[in-house]
Formats: structure tokens, sequence, C-alpha cells
């Protein structure tokens, strides 16, 4: 697909807030979007609506840099990730949009021992569990990637990397609207500028949610908020392994095309590709402290653009052109939460930090079986929320560093 | 947030400083294994004023109190 094949998105608004909905999900980011829309096509559940405080996309599913990859550091990551990886490969003939997928390879440098210690065994476990990910020296990650000063600007020298050929990105606005447009054609109703404020609750039953727009019964409801999830969650008296951290990230102005790949450096702290429109991306860590802020800073930018200088020195002729943040729900354990709260009636899909761009598709499709079915999927049950109380945490930080 | 007031160092930027949070465990919480899982996994994640520990790395490597606006920044 491409653009010059491509019709309207045809997006229908319904005007008028029902008081009653089999599904309500809240929140209009990827996830929500993803789940009404597995719900409508691959199960006939068609009586849903997700409502949303802004526009759809408006949170981070707007805002991320789009990398897309299934190199992970647990087998059950890599399994669920791989999982979405394919269903991004066809998620333009499946919506018939096109979202701008494209194939370019992810290059994880390492700098020192420990870091290629650490790429060895990532290339190792991933190829292990079907992650299709090699173990590269100097010269081909050149051959890959010519930009990349192999000395690393005297401090950083390339020593190997670990070699994704799958890793891709895709456009996310056009992710986002593919998946609302989806839905809507199969009768999903999308209210958006709806903010959630409340939960109903009778005992330990979620019964339906409160919106400035009036209150609505649901036979089940499902969190997709983003950063925001906790406060919503306690409105069920519900506590959240979740910390609210904002992500920033940087786009220079355009360039000649021909960054094909997606470079990462974890002991670097960074990543760049470069998207269509010839701009590089570039984005890093979260900021430490936990806030809603969505305010970007000087020291984060001029940190990380020294860092990616040190390993692709084109980057000083070019100018930063626009910066931005986005909150992101980070777990302790780096890995993201789906499925039952404890509170009947109540699911939750969150802990998608700054890795959940990705997991969309197999996220929705997951979460929407689950909702289908009242049974967690064998893909996703070992992310439950009963994982912490039962000792159980996937401890997987070192996959997160470059989102 | 872009500057920290050091008791002791003045107004640097917040790259210097290291957060520190202050476990909150809910009193309503009484079970023990409860009040375990809660304090190794779950968070109060506060929307609003939260009081916190930010220790001074790159200066006089000391901890102090701050209270913080987390939807501004602001520090109170
Ligand atoms: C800078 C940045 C870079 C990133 N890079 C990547 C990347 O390269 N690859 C990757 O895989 N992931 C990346 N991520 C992470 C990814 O963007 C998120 O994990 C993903 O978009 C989460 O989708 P979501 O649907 O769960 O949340 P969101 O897209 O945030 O959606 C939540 C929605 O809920 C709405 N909402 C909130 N409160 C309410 C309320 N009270 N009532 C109604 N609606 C409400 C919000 O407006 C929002 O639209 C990045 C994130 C950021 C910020
Ligand atoms: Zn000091």
């Amino acid at each position: 697909m491409n653009e010059f094949v491509e019709s309207r998105v045809r997006l229908t608004w319904p005007d008028r807030l029902r008081s009653e909905y089999d599904v309500v999900i809240l929140g209009g980011g990827g996830h929500g979007l993803a789940t009404a829309y597995y719900l409508a096509t691959r199960h006939g559940i068609r009586d849903v609506a997700v409502i949303e405080r802004g526009y759809i996309g408006s949170g981070n599913s707007g805002r991320n840099t789009t990398v897309i990859r299934a190199n992970y550091g647990v087998p059950e990551a890599i399994r669920f990730y791989q999982r979405s990886l394919e269903l991004f490969q066809g998620l333009e003939e499946e919506t018939g949009r096109w979202i701008m997928h494209k194939e370019k390879g992810l290059l994880w440098i390492a700098h020192t021992e420990m870091g290629l210690r650490a790429e060895r065994a990532r290339a190792a476990l991933n190829h292990a569990y079907g992650a299709e990910t090699v173990f590269i020296g100097p010269d081909e990650i050149n051959e890959i990637c010519p930009q990349i000063d192999l000395a690393g600007g005297g401090r950083y020298p390339v020593m190997g990397a670990s070699y994704h050929p799958r890793g891709a990105t895709a456009r996310h606005d056009r992710v986002v609207w593919a998946l609302a447009e989806g839905a809507m054609q199969n009768g999903v109703e999308v209210h958006q500028n709806t903010t959630v404020t409340g939960l109903k609750v009778s005992g330990d039953r979620v019964t339906g949610v409160k919106t400035e727009r009036g209150d609505i019964s649901a036979g089940v409801v499902m969190m997709a908020l983003g950063g925001q999830v906790t406060m919503v969650a306690s409105m069920a008296g519900l506590r959240l392994p979740i910390r609210s951290h904002p992500l920033q990230a940087f786009v220079t102005n355009h360039y000649q095309p021909g960054l094909d790949a997606i470079v990462a450096s974890t002991e670097l702290l960074f990543y760049a590709s470069q998207t269509a429109r010839g701009e590089i991306l570039i984005g890093a860590e979260i900021d430490r402290q936990p806030s809603y802020s969505y305010r970007s800073s000087y020291g984060f930018l001029s940190s990380c653009a020294g860092r990616a200088l040190a390993l692709l020195p084109f980057l000083a002729d070019l100018r930063v052109l626009r910066q931005w943040a986005g909150i992101c729900d980070m777990t302790p354990d780096y890995s993201p939460v789906m499925g039952p709260t404890g509170r009947e009636g109540l699911l939750v899909t969150t802990g998608w930090g700054t890795w959940g761009f990705k997991a969309i598709p197999a996220g929705g499709e997951a979460m929407a079986q689950l909702i289908a079915t009242g049974e967690m999927p064998e893909l996703i049950a070992p992310f439950g929320l009963d994982r912490f109380a039962r000792d159980l945490p996937l401890s997987d930080r070192g996959s997160a560093g470059t989102q | 947030m872009l500057y920290l007031t050091c008791p002791n160092c003045g107004r640097r930027t917040v790259e210097e400083f290291r957060y520190g949070e202050i476990p909150t465990i809910p009193e309503s919480i009484t079970d023990p294994d409860a009040r375990d899982l809660d304090r190794g996994f779950m968070r109060t994640n506060p929307f609003g004023p939260s009081v916190e520990r930010w220790f001074h790395d790159y200066g006089c490597r000391r901890w102090f109190t701050v209270t913080r606006d987390t939807t501004t920044d602001e520090v109170l």
C-alpha cells in the first residue's frame, strides 16, 4: 500500500452517549482502540464504546518514536512481542490502510566488554525463542549503517552489536486511525472529548463508569489509560504497580534519506531512526522523577543530543525541530500488566511504559479474546497483575533502555 | 522540572539530583503479606502534591525533603 491509492479515512463520530453498553473501554489510545477493533472484527462484539478525554491518539500512542521489534529479555515477552510484530506486518492488509510500516532492521550497539556480553546474550536468547537476532561485528555494522562512527567519537568504540533484521517502524497516528476506522465501521462508538470521572462500584464489582457527559452501565469496563491509569483505578480502591514518568523525544529537520536502520545503544542511552519525511527521530530514557507534566527540558535535549553525536557525527549539521514528552505507565519489573484486576467487571491493560506502541496489535488481540471468552489467553497469562503477589515478576529492564 | 533548591548548595538543575521515593502504604492494608506486596510493588503515584526525598548526587551528596506538585513540577 502507498500514498497514491489511499482514500480518506472514514471516521464516524456518534453524537449521543448512551447509558449502557456491553463493553466500555476507557482511553482512545492504541491499546483501547485495538481491543475495540478486534472485539468487533474477530468476535462480533459490537456494542462497544471507547471513551477518550481528548482526541484519539492524544496520549502516548501519538507521541512515541514508533519502534517495532520483538527482541526482548524474557521468553514470555519475546513470544508476545513476536506475535505483535507479525500482526503489524499484516496490519495494512487487514485494515486496508497505509500505516507506513517499514522494516528497517535494528542495531543495538555495544561499546564495552560488558556491553558485548549483553548483546551476545540478547542475540542468543532471542534466536532461541524465535525473534530473529544475530550478533555481528564492526565490519557488518558498517555495511548496514555506514553513518556510524566506529570509533564512537574516540570514547565509545563500536565493538559489536545485536542485529534484529525485522525491527520496523510505522506511522503512529495512522495506526490509531486505521484501528479506529475499522472499529467504527463495525459498529463501535468512539466518544472523544469525554473524560472519565469515576467508576460505578457495587461491592467488589464495577458496573459502569461516570463521565462528564453522564453515567454509563457496562458489562465489562477495560482501562487503557496510559500514564493516567492510577487515578481511575483508585476510584475502585485499586492499587497498581504503576508510576508515571515523562519520556521525552525530539526530531531534527529533514535530512536526505539514507539512515536506513534503527540505531540504538544501551550504554550511550539513546536510539535514532529516520522518518519518512527525513527527520531524524531521537529518544532515550525516562525522566527519573515521576511526573504528569508534559514539559520537555533543555537538560534532556543537550545530554541526549551529545550522546547521539558520539555515534552519528553527521547529526552535528542538523537542527532540532521539535521536542516533546509523553507520560509513561512504568512498572517495577519493566513488563506490561494485562488482564483481570481483582474487581469483577474491571480489566486493565497498562504498564506499557516506554515500549507499548509495538504491542498495540497483540495487546488488543489478547484483551479482546479475554473479554470475549472470559479466559486469560495463554500468550498473556504471565503478564497478569497477580504475578506480583505470586512473586513471579518478569524483570526485563535491559530491554526497555531503548524502547 | 528544571531546578531544585538544595538546602546546602542552592538552586541547581534537576540533572544534578537523584529522586528518592517515600513508600506510602495505606493504613487500610493491615494483612502483613499484603503490606509486603504493597511495599515491594504497588505505587501511590500521586497526582498533585508529593512529599519526596532528593539526593544531591553531583553536589553535597546529602538527602533533603521536597514537596512537589507532580502535575506541574512546581516545588511547593
Ligand atoms: C516519547 C515516547 C517514545 C516512545 N517510543 C516508543 C517506541 O519507539 N516503541 C514502542 O513500542 N513504544 C514507545 N513508547 C510507548 C508507547 O507510546 C506507549 O506504550 C503506547 O502508546 C501506550 O498506548 P496506550 O493506548 O496504552 O496509552 P495512550 O496512547 O497514552 O492512551 C491512553 C488514552 O487515555 C486517555 N485518557 C487518560 N485519562 C482519561 C480519562 N480520565 N478519561 C478518558 N480518557 C482518558 C488519554 O487521553 C489517552 O488518549 C514511547 C512513548 C513515548 C512517550
Ligand atoms: Zn547540595
